[in-house]
């Protein structure tokens, strides 16, 4: 959990407060804490004006604007079919292992999710993740094992 | 039918002095610029070929002095990934083409709709940007370009689910009428166009209609970028003329053993192997936004339908009865087919059931499903059952 | 004027007429299920496509505007096809337990099953997988989202007519549906209770919660003494569910119905509606005496009528800083209840512990309110059971009364008897009305300057209406208010109160008195109501109100006999000690999510 603190006044003072500063509002929220808080959402509704249920219901709409709690590192993995063709299980696999998660999950130092995605644009390099914006291609399981090294000491 | 064959072109990609080819468009009236994308016959990139010069015309034809032009980069459609390579390579001329699009219509206004998935070009992009809004002032032209980013949504790539995305609700497909030329963005006349639709009114302009026309087929204007994945020896990007046949694409780009050809991703077409001379790929044969996947015979094509149908059932939006649960029912139908919990026979319910959705659904989300069901499970129906 | 051809027959429309009432014009019905009178367009279920010649697909006939020159074909094999296929697959993702349901035979899923999707269903079923969740949270209505069918009726009542939206559409693809903020249960989030949204939804998705059966126990019970009291807005519309056309009043029969089906003593809200406004109008002349002549400044104007529990959740979820501009009177329904169980019980020596009290209302808010943990002033829990006008139809028919043949009968008597002021209590603009009809005698010793003491300017659909009276010659206890204008406004549907609530919170309101009905039209539209519900309707139901009024032979709260009667023996006078006890009430501030 993360305190929303002042964020969202300051995001609604750089954004504007009508309804279509929502969306780069709660994405800003989420590249700083990965997913949206309730005590987030509600502050977004009162900022706008909106409901709280119109919040979540716009925000839920959205693959990348979690509700649910999400670690420091997203980890997204391509299911699409090129990706999938060309070893995307083994991918899941290994990061399953190397972060003692499944798919879904969070590990409990809140600092990796892995989730699935679909088609991430990258096909002719596949298979390819995202690791919150940054993408990452032509994996093999080796290859993933030493990004995923990498991201674990920082 | 035309065949043009396999031809590779440089154009998209090509290096150009921006502020050249700007000038020469803002030297033209808006009536020479909806002309000459007129006369070049250019449909639009993204898959739907909507003709270009048209919908300039139509929203200049609006009254509303408040308008939108709107680049459509929230490219999703599995296997397409030319229009990250083309803002990544040539954004300037993305820009370049808005600004002229704008002139076309009168708008002063543009927005680029990223997909969240391209957030890692946003830098770049921004640096592009600021040089090009200073270029268009010493111009003296009132334009300003602004980015707005989607979040993971692949039906925000339909223009009026692109359009709510951008005024902050969820991106539902509206009932249409209106149209965008009429009633669009913040319901003002809004022009959307590809991203790659934009680099080659750019190009148009730089070269002249005429020369684009030589490029192409009749119904077929032009090249395209293509982008080319699955069993091929060379995947990528590549620009080609419209009008070739499948056939010609897999004997350049096919490792061999191919099976089948998806054209259009998972709301194109499946061509069999059976079909690949017949095919043209162009608006008149098969139509694209440039996804290209090659399938040989190592592949299940129950697990490429699978894929599909699991992938529109998560991005459908949900709103309308026959995406919604027409989905579901053909994912759930093929497993049941498949493990043999249901007879073969419930595939032609399945197909019909396609039919409907392809008349019945609010937009071409739910009305492509059935492209690719029925093309696959028409064409490999063995694959399906056992 | 747009021309066009419906199944090949010409007709001409306004232009941005819809092809759906085009057609209607040319009486062709064409099945629909989103759309409704009372909501904007939505044009999801797609039950309403029909074919246009040249298009490429069906069109929604809903959300389609005519345009010139139009050929539309509302029965090809093409629309019949594409109509069963899409009834077929709104059946499958729905538990269809129809024999079990409370919607059973008044359900548009299972008419349009009924019309157009008869015989062997083609489609797997989706509901065993789907994990639906039923929310019985609210002791008002259950959400049950495994017969939800998605046409968004409910989110757009919530979101355009009520302004509350504490529902929205949540997610997307196969886990679309519709929620609350993060999927909360509805008894803990901004929901008002006021179930316009359980009158407009089409299955049984969303249906009140019934206390039939505890009624039963209770009038089965020959220990227990069942007192019922029903409000204004259900004698003009309980014909609806029993075999009437709307607007017809039923007051009499509806009287013999309760006697029959067992309950001890039947009596009127709207003895308590007369009740209310003694209550009421002295508060309002007291707060304006503080406030104009004592210069008091802690005292809250404008004053703000409280019998509407939805309206009352609604300011303590959005305007918490507005609960003192509150009037303090409890609701009629629990005046009434405070009072059966003390006044009563004594008058007709009945052991308080003993007595049921039931009420009948056009609401379903009023469940809430009933359960409200400070509606306990008796001692006991002051209304024991609230059941709609729809559950009374049920209970009714269960009886096995040949409602539209019993003989008319009147209420008992020591909490039965009203007045016309009472009755229109049941219309926007009512409580208004009644209050004016009192106070301005009060005040001047004369009644209210308007023909036949209609107060015309109060009434109607209008969202917000306002009203300016002038008030002259006073009686000298009242000299303050000479030459005083008396600024009201009345407004109906929360929407409307919302943008009141603006308008005060900006200090743009120059009002000292409010009435606000959290239900379209008032109570007669009230979210316990036959169902359906539309504009036409309520304006029917609304004209039956002051036609009741009308023939009734007094039409001023304080003239009532019972009223001045309960003063005299019991309560003293208006906010007495004793009032105060039993008949006014306090608020919570809750959040706003």
């Amino acid at each position: 959990m993360y305190q929303v603190g002042n964020l969202v006044k300051e995001l609604s003072d750089k954004h504007g407060r009508e309804r279509d500063s929502l969306m780069p509002i709660l994405q800003a929220i989420v590249q700083k804490h990965n997913y949206l808080t309730d005590e987030a959402m509600v502050e977004v509704a009162r900022e706008l004006d909106i409901s709280a249920a119109e919040v979540y219901g716009t925000a839920s709409f959205y693959t990348f604007l979690d509700t649910q709690v999400k670690g420091k590192y997203v980890i997204r993995v391509c299911k699409t079919i090129t990706c999938s063709m060309k070893g995307k299980s083994d991918i899941i696999q290994t990061i399953e292992e190397i972060l003692k998660i499944k798919v879904g999950e969070t590990t409990a130092d809140r600092q990796f999710s892995l989730i699935e995605t679909n088609c991430i644009g990258w096909c002719h390099k596949a298979p390819a993740i995202l690791i919150n914006e940054l993408p990452y291609t032509e994996l093999t399981p080796e290859k993933v094992s030493e990004i995923i090294k990498d991201y674990m000491q920082k | 039918m035309e065949n043009k064959g396999l031809t590779k072109v440089d154009l998209i990609f090509e290096k150009i002095d921006n502020r050249e080819v700007l000038d020469k468009g803002f030297k033209m009236t808006r009536e020479e610029i909806i002309q000459e994308m007129l006369d070049s016959g250019l449909k639009g990139r993204g898959g739907a070929g909507f003709p270009t010069g048209m919908k300039w015309k139509f929203t200049a034809a609006e009254k509303n002095p408040d308008k939108y032009i709107v680049c459509n980069a929230d490219e999703g459609e599995p296997g397409t990934f030319k229009d990250r390579e083309i803002l990544d390579r040539v954004s300037n001329k993305v820009h370049g083409g808005m600004a002229i699009a704008g002139k076309a219509i009168g708008a002063k206004k543009g927005i680029v709709y990223l997909r969240g998935e391209y957030r890692y070009l946003l830098p770049k992009l921004m640096i592009e940007l600021e040089s090009f809004h200073k270029m268009i002032k010493e111009i003296g032209y009132d334009f300003m370009i602004e980015y707005r980013m989607g979040s993971g949504a692949y039906i925000c790539g339909e223009e009026s689910a692109l359009f709510e995305s951008i005024e902050g609700k969820r991106g539902e497909p509206r009932n249409k009428p209106p149209y965008p030329t009429v009633s669009g963005v913040f319901e003002k006349p809004t022009s959307i166009n590809n991203v790659e639709t934009l680099v080659t009114a750019m190009m148009i302009i730089q070269h002249g209609a005429k020369n684009f026309i030589q490029y192409g087929t009749k119904d077929s204007r032009g090249s395209k970028v293509f982008s080319v994945s699955g069993d091929t020896p060379t995947p990528g990007i590549f620009e080609l003329e419209l009008g070739m046949t499948v056939q010609q694409f897999v004997n350049e780009f096919g490792d061999g053993d191919t099976k089948a050809v998806q054209v259009g991703g998972a709301s194109g077409f499946c061509v069999p192997r059976k079909k690949f001379t017949e095919t043209i790929i162009g608006f008149e044969g098969v139509p694209t936004g440039g996804s290209m996947k090659l399938f040989n015979s190592s592949r299940s094509m129950y697990n490429v339908l699978h894929n599909y149908l699991e992938f529109f059932t998560e991005e459908s939006c949900g709103q309308c009865t026959p995406c919604r649960v027409g989905c579901q029912q053909l994912l759930k139908g093929v497993e049941k087919v498949k493990k043999g919990e249901a007879k073969s026979t419930y595939l032609n319910e399945l197909m019909k059931l396609a039919d409907s959705m392809k008349i019945a659904a609010k937009c071409g989300l739910g009305q492509s499903v059935g492209n690719a069901f029925k093309s696959i499970v028409g064409n490999f129906k063995e694959e399906i059952i056992y | 004027m747009i021309n066009l051809s419906i199944n090949d027959q010409k007709v001409s429309v306004q232009e941005g007429t819809t092809v759906l009432a085009a057609a209607k014009k040319l009486k062709i019905n064409i099945p629909t299920l989103c759309n409704h009178d009372d909501l904007c367009v939505a044009g999801n279920c797609r039950v309403c496509l029909v074919e246009q010649k040249g298009a490429r697909t069906l069109i929604a006939s809903c959300a389609t505007p005519a345009s010139e020159g139009m050929e539309i074909h509302t029965n090809t094999l093409k629309v019949r096809n594409a109509r069963k296929h899409i009834v077929e697959l709104l059946l499958s993702e729905h538990r269809s337990d129809c024999t079990k349901c409370y919607k059973n035979q008044n359900c548009e899923l299972q008419s349009l099953a009924n019309d157009y999707a008869f015989g062997d269903h083609v489609f797997l079923d989706l509901v065993e997988d789907k994990k639906y969740n039923i929310d019985r949270s609210s002791p008002s209505f259950i959400k049950d989202d495994s017969k939800c069918i998605r046409c968004q009726r409910c989110v757009r009542t919530c979101s355009e007519l009520q302004y509350v939206s504490a529902i929205s559409v949540a997610n997307k693809g196969a886990h679309q549906k519709i929620s609350s903020f993060h999927d909360r249960p509805m008894s803990q989030v901004v929901c008002t209770n006021c179930g316009q949204c359980v009158n407009r939804c089409p299955t049984g998705a969303l249906v009140e919660k019934t206390y039939i059966d505890q009624v039963w126990d209770a009038i089965y019970d020959p220990e227990k003494h069942v007192v019922v009291q029903t409000a204004p807005a259900v004698r003009v519309a309980l014909g609806e569910d029993l075999g009437y056309d709307p607007g017809e009043r039923v007051t009499g029969k509806m009287v013999n119905a309760l006697r029959q089906l067992g309950f001890n003593s039947v009596l009127d809200t709207d003895f308590s509606a007369d009740l209310t406004i003694m209550e009421e109008g002295t508060e309002l002349l007291v707060r304006l005496k503080k406030a104009l002549v004592d210069g008091d400044k802690a005292i809250s104007l404008p004053m703000f009528t409280s019998c509407s529990p939805g309206w009352i959740k609604f300011v303590e979820h959005k305007y918490p800083e507005f609960l003192p501009n509150l009037s303090t009177c409890k609701s009629p329904q629990q005046m009434f209840g405070a009072l059966a169980k003390t006044f009563y019980a004594k008058k007709r020596n009945i052991d308080p512990s003993k007595i049921v009290s039931v009420s009948i209302m056009p609401c379903t808010a009023k469940k809430f309110e009933a359960d409200r943990p400070e509606m306990r002033s008796s001692g006991f829990k002051d209304v024991d059971f609230v059941l709609t006008t729809r559950e009374l139809a049920v209970m009714i028919k269960q009886a096995g009364i040949d409602f539209r043949n019993i003989e008319e009968a009147g209420y008992d008597t020591i909490m039965g008897d009203s007045t016309g002021a009472a009755v229109i209590f049941g219309a926007t603009g009512g409580v208004m009305e009644a209050a004016l009809r009192t106070a301005y005698e009060i005040v001047t010793g004369r009644e209210v300057p308007f023909g036949n003491l209609n107060i015309t300017p109060v009434r109607g659909m209008d969202g917000v209406k306002e009203a300016t009276i002038k008030i002259e010659g006073c009686l000298d206890a009242w000299k303050f208010l000479e030459g005083a204008e008396l600024k009201v406004a009345i407004a109906h549907g929360l929407v409307n109160a919302n943008k009141i609530m603006r308008m005060i919170r900006e200090g743009k309101a120059p009002y000292h008195f409010v009435e606000i009905m959290a239900c379209p039209g008032g109570c007669i539209g009230g979210g316990g109501q036959p169902i359906p519900t539309n504009m036409e309707i309520r304006k029917k139901r609304m004209k039956a109100i002051y036609s009741e009024d009308e023939h009734k032979e007094l039409r001023k709260s304080h003239l009532n006999p019972d009223v001045i009667a309960i003063y005299k023996e019991f309560l003293d006078q208006p906010n007495s000690h004793k009032s105060h006890e039993l008949l006014h009430t306090h608020y919570v501030e809750r959040d706003n999510f």
